[in-house]
């Protein structure tokens, strides 16, 4: 997991300057070579799914079903309750047609419960194991329907031998990028003490000829030194240290103003929850999640029975292959699926029995937006009310891997904003008079937040 | 030039060889300064790794390194659920309707809760009976979380597990041998708890149920069994009153169960020229005499004769031997009650069978409609004559077992002594409670129970009106309510919830048990017919007795309960043991109220010293073999001369913080449950220091504090006799203040949007102080321990301020300022002045204002701040920014109202100041929509500006206009008898536009020209005499 977490601190900017200043070329150098490796590494693995893609197609046009036809019908009807090749609300379907008999197969898919009504013992016994939860019935599937997607769902799973090379080559790219650093310092310092020895030895070497020649190094005649001059200019002396005066509270009074002040603050979470994807990738609605921003003063992190409406059903993220992929460079599927099962571990959902364990373990998160005790913020004042995307005060949510906090959240941003923005009053009642005697007032038709009053004090301050 | 003059500082120094002095004169420090005890010590210096240079290396390094460190902010962890209730939204309150019953408090309440956790208690206004939470109610959240719980089961002070607990109890149970078990309980009123109990009796033979009050009813109670075959209390509808007799009931106190003050206000507000009249005999000051037309200090045995003569007068038959000047007095109000008709009534709080069987008679012949014995009070249920026998047998070795379940006996039965030792010799001593108390500690098992807010149960108000009890949060502790244990031990499986829907199913109405535990109470179904009952009281032959019974030599002491502290359940409740009594204005004791005649005669003083804060003598009372040692005294204006009181439920010592182990235990001296005693008393050395927050005691004949007029000249005159609006001279002519020539400030324009204000009707406020606590809950106010409320650093945001008349009314009060002429003389204004500032010494009139932040105007706070903390909104309040402030306290200085509160310390999370805002179970208590505070910033009333933006919020988001009865301050809507009323006075329609143009109304101090945004309604007494 990469470290990211900018807090202001002397200590720490200091010695994040001498770092940058020792490694910064090196540093890029060994980004691009691990990036070089990952890159081949999942371009041998596409191959090598690609082959398995068309190996798996050749096998199933000996099973009379079109897999690229089952694929379709697959995702659209199966693929609720079902995986391919791991339980989800309803059993693996890879090996279904070992398990049972074909006819039998298109009698279920058809209408399970009229079997388990029968009392069909196979029928029967699965809906046992499925806690009593009959399958819908699908009777508009024709036999060639069922065919297709069973031979869809029959190809042999991809042999998952390229992923733990790819692992492989990334770690090995990652320690080997930080060890050639150390080396190339190394060198390089090695290398500047040999120029300056070499410097040294060179003049040296040329006053000792020149003395044995005999020749008289010209020395140029001592002039007064410039900063002796400038000392004795009284008026430079003035100017130069009121400039230097100014520069320094100009520094002074910036530094003093960010104390306290987060704005990009990123820390890093105890699971790696990627808004790109969620928001981004797949458009979740912000509020979806963060419901309570519809009704209270606090958007609220979503309890994990949120993450789980989809989770229960969604394990892992798709590889690479897909052309859908949430995978990027920096972060390979293994990597999200591990995350995911932090998910599950924190929630007590064991995903190969399909239940929860009852073991919860509440995940800390590591709060963002921290504002001041004595400021009062409502979400729903904000979102519901006046209608406010939330990208404007959070910024491109949808675009952020790691969340970080976007806005200063300082007292003029808040004014500012209040100051600018008109108040939306189009079809809200509590509005009506208000609004109409007070743009009388103000001889205005848009009536701005500030001249509703919200930048009293005690509006946000109680 | 020599002088002879010799200059001495102390008397020792005129002596010629006084070792002393020549001691002192070579020192300069009279103590030694113990540098010697480390430097001297030349080993521990040596052997001192620390050198100078180290030392100022690690204070260099310390300050480099703390500097450094507070550039970083903390990383701040939020740890969201992980199955969300479906209900709970994070920021977003619910509310749930129970019941406290505690077995002296009994109110249906409305409970406010955050995040599960309750902050808040609020008034159940579906409630018909007991509905309006009094100061306790309010303050009983805090409760909930108070340190001091048992936390687990215990035996022999050893925790242990409910199945160990359960499987002793059973065995213990089963080996008792036919000794008899006793369950002493406190009063349930719960006709769960009292099937569940003969369930247990049925399975556990030879059991027996004592109900024991701490403060018992039990004469009147046994009164009402002896003339309506039932033992219950008459209920009474004050508000249908009018005209109401008192003979030392303090009805708007605690008196049989208390609740009383909603109904009796109603009556009090004149409408159509027409108010309830109002007339005490009482020995103590009480709330119901401080808010009388008339009141008659009388002593305990006085008022037995009183009774008694009126009775004689209303049914007819007996004289009596009253002096000519109380006859009469008797003879004019029971004129009244006639003329009242159905509207009359007389109550009285003696603590006798026959005086009770009187009042019964009385308030009968009189066919009062405000008396309802059919709907009767089950509230109080203990039994005197019961708890006495069992202390009997439990010391004659018959009793084998003892089950306890919310009482302290061992605290507060008179005859503890003997109880305790009793309780040592039984087999098996088993109690239900919430703390380590007194009886706690004595038994040998101890069970922990939940607080009311962690329970189920049911509560039978009124015969016919139920309430409901349902927990608002999961049990804190390893706790398990009585009715559980119960249920286990007689071998039933069900919950104790199960069980209450069960027996209630045939009590409900039509909406069911949702609906009823949704509103938290319910009317019966089958409000079955009273049957006729022939009573065998003689009442004719009561009243005899009680004219005769009484005759006294010494001092008669009449014991009550306090506003604050009641029976003395919560006396670890900071916020109760802070707020000061309505009458005395002294938190954090109690003390024992002497009339002024006998103080002078056992030469008692009270002072106030320099800094202002009052002393008091300490006496010892003594009642036959009793004493209560050093009991501070509070010379009460008002108390009938030979007459003192002091109040019950302080003094406590087991489970109670240090702080708050405060005041005398009084209950060895309620001998038979009797709260009138005679005593003696003796003067004891020392000066008690008492933290009393009302330095100023009269009113000066200001009148432009308080408004007091009567109703024959309210009725008859016009506006400006009675309600005068104060007038400035302008080019030589009268000009009202309230006129905007007058003003030196520019108006705002306020008609637009909303405009806040709140009205207090003096004639509504009974002073019971629930909006004091309301507004501590609401507001995180900080509770700042005795030591500081005397030196005048109390933090309360809202004080209800008391005055006494000088002379024997206030109206005589404003004659006599107004008569004065010239310096000195008999009408000199230096005399004058000084006398006015004592009150009255035979009999004064009262008047309680509450007094918070004016929100006026034109503020003079605000012009003075100098960094623009405070300032003004539009909407009418006078907003404060506590991150703003700096503390310059100039704003404290300028305000002419005094409602300005400083913050000398850090009150939260500070050792020197240990209460709830210091320990993390306490600090749940806090409302998480309000900030609190730090040190050196000032605060004050916001006018709750997070309730009224709540409210604009909520509407905003509907779209919709807000309605009026939606903008409500925790004063408002905690004051049951509706004298704080808060509203918009934009919108034309609500209530608090209508009151403020009422005639009575006038602002606090107008001639200043604030302009506040809180007004007051003018008292109205009924002086009018037959």
């Amino acid at each position: 997991m990469k470290k990211v977490s900018i807090r202001h601190s002397i200590s720490r900017i200091l010695l994040f300057a001498v770092v940058l200043l020792l490694s910064f070329s090196h540093n890029a150098i060994a980004q691009e070579e691990t990036a070089a490796k990952q890159a081949d590494a999942e371009k041998t693995s596409e191959a090598k799914a690609e082959a398995s893609e068309a190996s798996s197609g050749d096998a199933a046009a000996s099973m009379e079903g079109d897999p690229a036809k089952g694929k379709e019908l697959f995702n659209s009807l199966c693929a609720a309750c079902h995986k391919r090749y791991k339980r989800s609300t309803g059993p693996a379907l890879n090996g279904v047609t070992g398990r049972h008999e074909k006819q039998w197969l298109y009698q279920w898919i058809k209408n399970s419960s009229e079997m388990i009504a029968a009392g069909d013992p196979e029928a029967v016994a699965i809906y046992e194991e499925y806690n009593q939860t009959a399958m819908t019935a699908f009777p508009q599937l024709s036999n060639a329907d069922i065919d297709n997607i069973l031979a869809y769902v029959e190809q042999p799973k991809p042999e998952p031998t390229t992923p733990v090379a790819q692992a492989g080559a990334q770690a090995g790219g990652g320690s080997g990028g930080g060890l050639s650093t150390e080396v190339v310092l190394a060198v390089l310092a090695f290398v500047l003490l040999l120029l300056i020895v070499v410097l040294v030895l060179v003049n040296k070497t040329l006053n000792r000829f020149a003395e044995a020649n005999g020749i008289e190094v010209v020395k140029t005649p001592a002039r007064k030194p410039i900063w002796k001059a400038f000392v004795e200019n009284q008026f430079l002396v003035l100017v130069s240290s009121i400039f230097l005066l100014l520069v320094s509270a100009y520094f002074a009074y910036g530094y003093l103003m960010q104390v306290g002040v987060d704005q990009g603050y990123q820390p890093v979470q105890p699971i790696h929850f990627s808004h790109r994807i969620h928001a981004g990738d797949n458009q979740i609605e912000c509020k979806y999640c963060h419901s309570s921003a519809r009704v209270s003063k606090t958007s609220g992190i979503p309890s994990l029975n949120v993450c789980m409406n989809c989770h229960k059903s969604i394990g892992e993220v798709a590889d690479a292959s897909n052309k859908n992929t949430s995978v990027t460079e920096e972060y390979s599927k293994e990597f999200y699926d591990g995350e995911i099962a932090k998910l599950y571990d924190a929630v007590g959902w064991d995903p190969s029995t399909q239940s929860y364990n009852g073991e919860e373990k509440p995940v800390k998160w590591v709060r963002i937006h921290n504002l001041p005790d004595f400021a009062y913020f409502n979400h729903s004042q904000h979102v519901s009310v006046a209608g406010i995307a939330c990208q404007k005060c959070h910024g491109p949510v949808e675009e952020m891997e790691v969340m970080k906090q976007f806005a200063p959240l300082t007292m003029g941003w808040c004014i500012n904003c209040h100051r600018e923005t008109n108040v939306k009053v189009e079809g809200n009642k509590y509005y009506e008079k208000i609004h109409e005697e007070l743009s009388k007032k103000y001889g205005v038709e848009q009536l701005t937040a500030a001249q509703m009053g919200a930048l009293e004090c005690g509006k946000c301050h109680y | 030039m020599s002088s002879n003059k010799k200059y001495w500082k102390s008397v020792e120094e005129l002596k010629n060889d006084s070792p002393i002095v020549e001691t002192l004169q070579q020192k300069e420090f009279a103590e030694e300064i113990p540098t010697d005890e480390f430097l001297g010590n030349k080993e521990s210096l040596e052997s001192s790794q620390t050198s100078r240079r180290d030392f100022l290396k690690f204070v260099g390094f310390s300050t480099a390194a703390a500097s450094l460190a507070a550039c970083e902010g903390p990383v701040v962890k939020s740890i969201p659920y992980v199955v969300q209730p479906e209900r709970i939204v994070p920021g977003v309150a619910n509310y749930y309707a129970t019941t406290i019953a505690d077995g002296f408090d009994f109110s249906s309440v409305l409970v406010k809760t955050r995040e599960g956790r309750p902050i808040k208690i609020e008034n159940n206004k579906l409630g018909k009976v007991n509905s309006g939470a009094n100061a306790r109610v309010h303050a009983s959240v805090l409760s909930l979380y108070d340190n001091q719980r048992v936390k687990r089961p215990m035996i022999k002070g050893e925790s242990v597990s409910w199945e160990k607990f359960d499987r002793e109890i059973s065995s213990r149970l089963n080996a008792l041998g036919g000794k008899e078990i006793v369950l002493l309980t406190q009063t349930f009123a719960s006709p769960s708890t009292d099937k569940l109990i003969e369930e247990f009796s049925a399975k556990y033979s030879n059991v027996k149920h004592v109900v024991y009050d701490a403060v018992s009813e039990d004469a009147a109670l046994s009164a009402f069994e002896a003339k309506y075959g039932m033992r219950a209390l008459p209920n009474y509808d004050f508000s249908k009153a009018e005209t109401i007799v008192s003979v030392g009931a303090d009805f708007l106190g605690d008196w049989q169960g208390g609740g009383y003050d909603g109904g009796y206000a109603k009556g009090r507000i004149p409408k159509n020229g027409k108010m309830s009249r109002h007339i005490q005999f009482e020995s103590n000051m009480t709330l119901s005499g401080a808010n009388a037309d008339k009141r008659v200090p009388v002593t305990p045995s006085k008022q037995k004769e009183i009774l008694s003569a009126i009775y004689g007068y209303v049914v007819g038959g007996g004289s009596n031997n009253l002096s000519p000047e109380l006859d009469d007095i008797v003879v004019k109000a029971v004129e009244q009650l006639r003329r009242a008709r159905r509207g009359a009534v007389v109550v009285s709080g003696i603590d006798d069978v026959d005086a009770q069987l009187v009042v019964l008679a009385i308030n009968e012949a009189l066919s009062s409609e405000v008396m309802n014995v059919q709907d009767a009070r089950m509230i109080r249920q203990g039994n005197a004559d019961d708890v006495n026998q069992f202390v009997q047998r439990l010391n004659a070795g018959s009793v084998g077992a003892v089950i306890m379940a919310g009482v302290n006996p061992s605290y507060s039965l008179p005859n503890a002594d003997q109880f305790n030792k009793g309780l040592a010799e039984v087999d098996l001593a088993v109690d239900f409670t919430m703390k380590a108390d007194e009886t706690a500690t004595n038994c040998e098992f101890v069970a922990a129970t939940p607080h009311y807010l962690e329970s189920w149960g049911d509560v039978q108000l009124t015969k016919n009106h139920f309430s409901l009890m349902q927990p608002t949060i999961k049990p804190l502790f390893d706790t398990r309510q009585f009715q559980d244990a119960l249920l286990k031990w007689t071998g039933n499986d069900i919950s104790y919830y199960e069980y209450i829907k069960n027996n209630t199913k045939a009590n409900l109405g039509i909406g069911g048990w949702n609906d009823a535990l949704h509103d938290g109470v319910f009317v019966a179904n089958d409000t079955n017919v009273q049957s006729t009952f022939a009573t065998t009281a003689n009442i004719a032959s009561s009243a005899r007795k009680l004219a005769q019974s009484s005759k006294s030599n010494g001092l008669e002491l009449s014991l009550y309960t306090k506003t604050a502290l009641g029976d003395g359940q919560q006396a670890n409740n900071p916020w109760l043991q802070e707020m000061p009594d309505p009458i005395t204005r002294a938190s954090w004791d109690n003390y024992i109220t002497v009339s002024k005649a006998d103080a002078e005669r056992l030469e008692l003083m009270n002072e106030n010293v320099a800094n202002g804060a009052l002393n008091g003598s300490y006496v010892n009372v003594k009642l036959g073999d009793t004493v209560v040692k050093n009991v501070p005294v509070i010379i009460q204006p008002g108390q009938a001369k030979g007459s003192v009181g002091l109040s019950l439920g302080y003094g406590r010592k087991e489970a109670i913080q240090k702080e708050m182990q405060v005041g005398v235990n009084a209950y060895p001296l309620y001998k038979g449950f009797n709260k009138v005693q005679e005593v003696s008393l003796e003067k004891a050395a020392g000066v008690h220091e008492f933290a009393c927050v009302q330095l100023h005691n009269t009113l000066m004949g200001r009148g432009d504090v308080v408004k007091e007029t009567t109703l024959e000249i309210f009725n008859t005159k016009d506006k400006h006799v009675w309600n005068h609006t104060p007038e400035v001279s302008l080019n030589h002519e009268a000009t009202p203040v309230t006129s905007p020539e007058v003003d030196i400030w520019d108006e705002f324009d306020r008609e637009i949007g909303h405009h806040f204000n709140l009205s207090i009707d003096l004639n509504a406020c009974t002073g019971c102080g629930a909006c004091v606590i309301a507004c501590h809950s609401e507001n995180n106010v900080p509770v700042v321990g005795k030591s500081e409320v005397r030196r005048s650093r109390d933090m309360h945001w809202l004080r209800v301020d008391r005055y006494y008349s000088s002379e024997e009314t206030f109206a005589e009060d404003n004659e006599k300022k107004d008569n004065f002429s010239g310096l000195w003389g008999e009408d000199g204004s230096l005399g004058g002045f000084s006398e006015l500032e004592e009150a009255s010494t035979e009999n004064v009139q009262v008047v309680f204002q509450p007094v918070m932040c004016q929100h006026c105007n034109h503020a003079p706070c605000e012009t003075v701040c100098p960094v623009a903390a405070t300032s003004h909104g539009r909407q009418g309040q006078n907003h404060m920014a506590y991150n703003r402030c700096v503390g310059t306290r100039y704003c404290a200085n300028n305000c002419p109202y005094k409602v300005r509160r400083f913050n000398w310390f850090l009150y939260n999370k500070n050792d020197e100041f240990d209460y709830h805002m210091n320990n993390d179970l306490g600090r749940m208590v806090l409302n998480p929509d309000v900030t609190v505070r730090s040190r050196g910033v000032m605060e004050k009333c916001s006018m709750c500006i997070q309730m009224t933006q709540k409210a604009i919020l909520d509407a905003k988001r509907e779209g919709r206009e807000v309605k009026d009865d939606e903008f409500q301050t925790a004063c408002s809507s905690a004051c049951s008898s509706g004298a704080i009323v808060f509203g918009d006075i934009n919108d034309k329609e609500s209530e608090v536009n209508e009151l403020k143009k009422s005639d009575r109304m006038y602002h606090l101090l107008e001639h200043v020209g604030t302009k506040p945004n809180v007004f007051y309604h003018t008292k109205v007494r009924n002086t009018s005499e037959v």
